[in-house]
């Protein structure tokens, strides 16, 4: 039996083959027991301080927001060490992994956030690392495959389906289920079976945590929004956990429109999908009318995924986020606008959610205070943002 | 439901319990062959049913192609895809079924699969289409015991059996479990890892076999890395009701998509010598 709630509202569970409960039962454990445990937390929080970089820094945007009188904080996920939020609870389930003794470590990646991630911790820990890959996505991605394999970490093509993020994740699956003894499968975002939705917001939460001090410290008050992308959702969910009860803070997360939500070519799992179970979850996914999985679509690799985790599906259902979309083109336009006005190049994956709190900001109210979560740094995307611009850019 | 003990065939449209009874009066054990329905297209896969039942398989184990199979190895994603490659919905399989049905009214025929096949068209509506087609029982690769009872619900009220699986992992709680919940037969996994005869079954010990008959659960039927006649005779001298073979089935498929006439005769002759090691 679960010793944590393994459903948020309806969503969640642990839609996974019999074989491999035990091994999510076992992390369950040492999940639960790391977390009073003062040795474990004490060496989490000075990875988190002295090799990651934490805490990160809250800027206020000097020349992004027309009106003088609303604030836009940007909160500097993009300066933690590996470029991206990532890095947080990738350090915490390496430890964890390990504390259950095992010594090799699975996971899988799309854009090669995650996989860094988990290529980076595996080097510091001494632990041995697999990632895999879709084909398509290590072609495309090549720098961060090359940082992977530089760190260590053997990096496994996917040709299976569509060669993408979701076939990693498929392949990851399979391999845990004849390896779960000795290697722990360290999921890359607050999705999949229980208890991973649990230990990868709590591996985040202090992304929200220190936006609180921070506002307090700067503003006195607490944020009227905060604003983050989804793809699984979990930079949104470390962003959101720590205001989820208290009221006066909108929770706004930003899935990906792609091509635009009227075309198949997006990736909008809450805004365009319907309920149903991928990897092990039920939660909102993207699918046809027999239930298989339709691939998703968007400009930014790292929130190129059919499903998003249950916590978001939960939050969606009861009201207390709110979802919306911002499609390539307006993701394209606030990277370059960040750039051009603050002197930040953010991921694609954080431009979703810059453009819609840009959108935000222009109808704010007089002493609007926004947060965005600027979940990661876009230097993975120059090539990409290059070759689509053509060596244009535009304000 | 707790009646639904070992080999209970007080059901005439108990289509296992009649198996079981049968081949304990014939001293044999159960082969179960695995294939994808829809695989490679509608039409020849009514004629692999067909041959799979020539051949002598006791039972039928069928898939319905899924664009995420977790739990399976290369072999049976291939099936799926070239399944799936040809449009093939789950209402095509049910009729493929419906057909074999009417030519083996007694042959029993499981369903395996996903659960979001399941999830989508809504639970009763799955288990009704299924139990219309002539579907005996659905086991679902993603449920575990864990999320199985709204399954386990459904499969009551339409007369399907839940066919649960008991990993060589299984702690005693899981078993005792399975002893309540299990009906038609369990389905005894050979090994950890995915489906795939690359990697062979580890006949298990006869304790674990002791044990699923002191927990009562339903008749095992050993599955996962079974591809020859010896293994199918190991599990069964193991104390094994029987033996399911998938990935060595669809690789025979496989193997011979541009000559279907020979594939129909290689299953036959792979069946017959599967079920031939059944003998006891």
């Amino acid at each position: 039996m679960n010793h944590l709630e393994s459903k948020f509202g309806q969503f969640g569970g642990m839609y996974v083959p019999e074989l491999l409960i035990p091994a999510l039962d076992q992390l369950e454990q040492a999940f639960i027991d790391a977390q009073s445990d003062p040795e474990f937390q004490k060496e989490f929080m000075e990875l988190l301080t002295d090799y990651a970089g934490r805490p990160t820094a809250m800027t206020l945007s000097r020349n992004l927001v027309s009106n003088p009188n609303v604030k836009l904080y940007l909160k500097r996920e993009d300066l933690l060490h590996g470029g991206a939020h990532k890095t947080n609870q990738v350090l915490g389930q390496a430890l964890l992994t390990k504390r259950m003794g095992k010594t090799e470590v699975i996971a899988e990646t799309g854009a090669g956030q995650h996989g860094v991630a988990t290529a980076l911790a595996c080097a510091l820990l001494g632990l041995k690392a697999r990632i895999y890959m879709g084909a398509k996505d290590v072609e495309r991605q090549a720098p961060n495959v090359f940082r992977m394999r530089l760190m260590g970490a053997e990096v496994i093509p996917v040709n299976a389906g569509s060669g993408t993020l979701k076939d990693a994740v498929n392949e990851a699956m399979r391999d845990w289920s004849a390896t779960y003894d000795k290697a722990h499968y360290l999921l890359g975002t607050a999705a999949g079976p229980h208890p991973f939705p649990t230990i990868v917001r709590e591996f985040h939460r202090m992304i929200g945590e220190e936006t609180r001090a921070q506002i307090m410290a700067k503003e006195g008050r607490l944020p009227d929004a905060v604003v983050a992308c989804v793809g699984g959702g979990s930079n949104a969910i470390g962003m959101f956990a720590d205001f989820i009860d208290e009221p006066s803070v909108q929770l706004i997360g930003v899935e990906p429109a792609g091509k635009g939500l009227h075309t198949a070519e997006h990736g909008a799992a809450i805004g365009k999908g319907t309920t149903g179970i991928l990897h092990g979850a039920y939660s909102y996914i993207m699918q046809d009318e027999d239930g298989q999985i339709e691939e998703s679509y968007s400009v930014s690799a790292g929130l190129d995924y059919p499903a998003v985790g249950p916590q978001h599906a939960h939050l969606h259902d009861i009201g207390r986020a709110t979802y919306a979309a911002v499609t390539d083109d307006e993701a394209l336009y606030a990277f370059q606008l960040l750039s051009r006005k603050e002197g930040i190049i953010p991921a694609l994956e954080s431009s979703h959610a810059l453009a819609h709190a840009l959108n935000m900001a222009d109808e704010a109210e007089d002493g609007t205070i926004i947060v965005v979560n600027l979940s990661g740094r876009g230097d993975k995307d120059l090539a990409h943002v290059h070759s689509i611009l053509g060596g244009q850019t535009n304000e | 439901m707790s009646n639904q003990n070992f080999r209970n065939g007080d059901r005439n449209d108990d289509r296992y319990a009649d198996m079981f009874t049968r081949l304990d009066a014939a001293n044999e054990g159960a082969f179960v062959p695995f294939v994808m329905l829809g695989d490679p297209d509608i039409a020849t896969s009514l004629e692999i049913l067909k041959a799979l039942a020539e051949g002598g398989a006791d039972a039928l184990e069928l898939g319905i192609p899924y664009s995420d199979p977790i739990a399976d190895g290369p072999t049976i994603q291939q099936a799926s895809i070239r399944a799936l490659s040809h449009k093939i919905h789950p209402s095509d399989c049910f009729e493929v079924i419906r057909q074999f049905r009417e030519i083996y009214p007694d042959t029993p025929i499981g369903l395996l699969l996903y659960s979001n096949l399941v999830i989508k068209p809504g639970l009763e509506k799955f288990y009704n289409d299924a139990a219309n087609a002539g579907v005996d029982s659905i086991l679902i690769a993603d449920v575990p015991l864990r999320e199985a009872d709204r399954f386990i619900a459904i499969a009551n009220e339409t007369g399907i059996k839940q066919i649960l699986i008991a990993p060589p992992n299984a702690s005693n709680e899981t078993l005792a479990e399975i002893g309540q919940k299990s009906q038609g037969y369990t389905y005894l996994l050979g090994r950890a890892g995915v489906t795939g005869a690359e990697t062979a079954a580890t006949i298990p010990a006869s304790e674990l076999i002791a044990k699923l008959t002191q927990y009562k659960v339903a008749p095992p039927l050993l599955g996962f890395g079974i591809s020859k006649p010896e293994q199918v005779k190991e599990a069964i001298t193991a104390g094994a009701a029987g033996a399911i073979s998938g990935s060595a089935t669809v690789n025979i498929i496989e193997q011979n998509l541009s000559q279907p006439e020979v594939m129909l005769s290689k299953l036959r002759e792979f069946v017959s010598a599967m079920k031939q090691a059944t003998k006891k």
